[in-house]
């Protein structure tokens, strides 16, 4: 329970200082602008900016849900969790270290076949030796290392990964299972950059 | 300078950063990289040596350009100021227009003008939109000229009408508003201060203030990595790719409301375009 009011007030503190107008207008009124701008649009294109539950709550409250809605978000997408059914969340490292640092895949200037990576490093320093990172999230620089390589902390990894929000509510990080971005062998590999002995992250 | 000049010096600063990077630990690495940066935009923040300049004289020789179907210019259109007044028109834009009873950016407004005065055929200008090798738009071109004239100006958003107030929640929402296969809402990558995606420094817009100011003064700008005159809709249309969100339509009411909000955020910066970026 500390854990999360500790991450609401995380979220609360990263929410919009000038934001009063949004929470007030109305939802309908907003959909038909999302409509009008992608009026010509194939129906598939136009699926992914429908929002679930969850993303209309997390806009709503700008990534600062009350503790009600803190829990109900970390419930239901905890529950949407699958892990590997050989049950292994450790994959090679290498194929790993191309999923973090690869950001193609999935826009709209990409072919559907191209190779679509987590990006991770967009967000997160991680190995030291990779000077181009962002800091969107924290560092994740000696994370397997850090939790004595323990399988079950690798296996909180995955989940985090799989659903970054069935750990934290509105987290900004994408659902990479959730939303079938990532695949299961993708997300092994990089659970393994992260907590390979080997990899360079741990180095 | 030429074109050719520039990809030279944007490839030498690519180098820099890179030997910077190799020989300092992480923090001063960055520090390096940035001041390097910011030296080079100070350099090539000389109007003499923009290639932006250029597209801002074609759009002077277009905005006086007989076309359409009523053959006549664009000089009688009516920017927000009065017809044909260009000084300070964009320094109020977007704003609501009565004739058309919407609120408009430059963008939609041109376009307006350009069917209702010139009986233009707007497909093909629309086509071309967004310039490129072996393709001239004419929105880039019109856009540099116009905006310039309200260089030296300081940005004073409109949100008196009804319709400019709704803008304003709209783009507001928009802006924080969450989808798509990877979560992404504006706020993600513009909400903060001081965030990096990789070595890439973004503005803050979710408040008011300097991130914003600065950013919408300094657009149009001479993307230097893509040899064009770039216009927030481009800018927008590039943001929603990275969000791996659908194209959104060009001139569209939604691009309109951020824009109408990022305004807002930046009211009171000073309008220095075109300016020259990455
Ligand atoms: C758009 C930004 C973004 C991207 C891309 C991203 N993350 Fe994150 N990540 C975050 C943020 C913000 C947090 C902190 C908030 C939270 O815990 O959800 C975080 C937290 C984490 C954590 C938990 C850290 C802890 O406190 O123990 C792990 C592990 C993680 N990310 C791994 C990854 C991996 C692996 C990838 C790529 C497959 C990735 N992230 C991509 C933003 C991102
Ligand atoms: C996945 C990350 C990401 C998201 C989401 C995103 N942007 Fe950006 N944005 C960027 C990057 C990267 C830049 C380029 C920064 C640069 O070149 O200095 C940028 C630049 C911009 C700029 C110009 C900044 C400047 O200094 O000239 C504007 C304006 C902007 N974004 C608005 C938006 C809006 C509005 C949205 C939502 C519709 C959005 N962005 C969503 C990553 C993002």
């Amino acid at each position: 329970m500390k854990k999360i009011i500790l991450a609401a007030c995380i979220a609360l503190a990263s929410g919009s200082a000038f934001a009063q107008s949004a929470s007030k207008v109305d939802p309908a009124l907003v959909d038909r602008y999302v409509q009008s701008m992608w009026s010509k649009v194939s129906d598939e294109w136009k699926a992914r900016v429908k929002q679930d539950e969850t993303q209309a709550i997390c806009s709503a409250t700008l990534n600062a849900p009350s503790a009600a809605e803190f829990e109900k978000i970390v419930a239901r997408e905890k529950a949407a969790v699958v892990f590997p059914a050989d049950g292994k969340v450790m994959g090679d490292w290498k194929a790993g270290l191309k999923v973090a640092n690869t950001g193609t895949g999935g826009q709209f200037s990409d072919k559907p076949e191209t190779y679509k990576g987590g990006n991770c490093y967009a967000c997160h320093q991680m190995a030291p030796s990779e000077l181009s990172f962002g800091t969107l999230g924290p560092s994740l620089t000696g994370y397997g290392k850090a939790r004595k390589f323990a399988p079950e902390e690798a296996k909180a990894a995955y989940a985090k990964i799989y659903n970054a929000q069935a750990v934290m509510a509105c987290s900004q990080m994408p659902r990479f299972g959730h939303n079938k971005f990532l695949t299961e062998q993708q997300m092994k590999d990089v659970t393994a950059f992260l907590f390979d002995p080997e990899s360079p992250v741990n180095k | 300078m030429t074109d050719m000049g520039f990809k030279k010096m944007a490839g030498w600063l690519a180098a820099l950063v890179l030997v910077a990077a190799s020989c300092l630990p992480a923090s001063a690495q960055q520090d390096a990289a940035e001041k390097e940066i910011e030296r080079y935009r100070a350099m090539i923040n000389d109007p003499m040596a923009n290639p932006g300049f250029l597209a801002v004289d074609r759009g002077e020789a277009l905005w006086a350009r007989k076309r359409g179907a009523k053959n006549v210019s664009l000089e009688s259109c009516d920017l927000g100021e009065g017809a044909g007044k260009l000084e300070g028109a964009y320094a109020k834009l977007p704003r609501y227009f009565k004739d058309a009873d919407r609120v408009m950016d430059l963008e939609q407004r041109l376009l307006w003008c350009m069917q209702k005065i010139q009986e233009l055929d707007t497909a093909d200008i629309v086509k071309r939109r967004f310039g490129g090798p072996g393709v001239e738009s004419d929105m880039q071109d019109l856009v540099g000229f116009i905006a310039n004239k309200s260089s030296g100006m300081k940005y004073q958003p409109q949100v008196s009408h009804p319709k400019e107030k709704e803008m304003l929640a709209v783009g507001e929402a928009l802006f924080h508003r969450r989808a798509g296969v990877n979560d992404f809402s504006c706020t993600t990558c513009h909400g903060d201060d001081g965030r990096r995606i990789r070595l890439q420094a973004l503005p803050n817009f979710a408040k008011p203030g300097k991130d914003a100011q600065e950013t919408m003064g300094s657009w149009p700008t001479y993307r230097v990595s893509q040899s064009q005159l770039r216009t927030m809709q481009h800018r927008l249309w590039d943001c929603y790719r990275q969000m791996r969100h659908p194209i959104p339509e060009y001139g569209s009411d939604g691009i309109t409301a951020l824009t109408v909000y990022m305004v807002q955020m930046g009211a009171g910066g000073e309008i220095t375009v075109p300016s020259i970026k990455r």
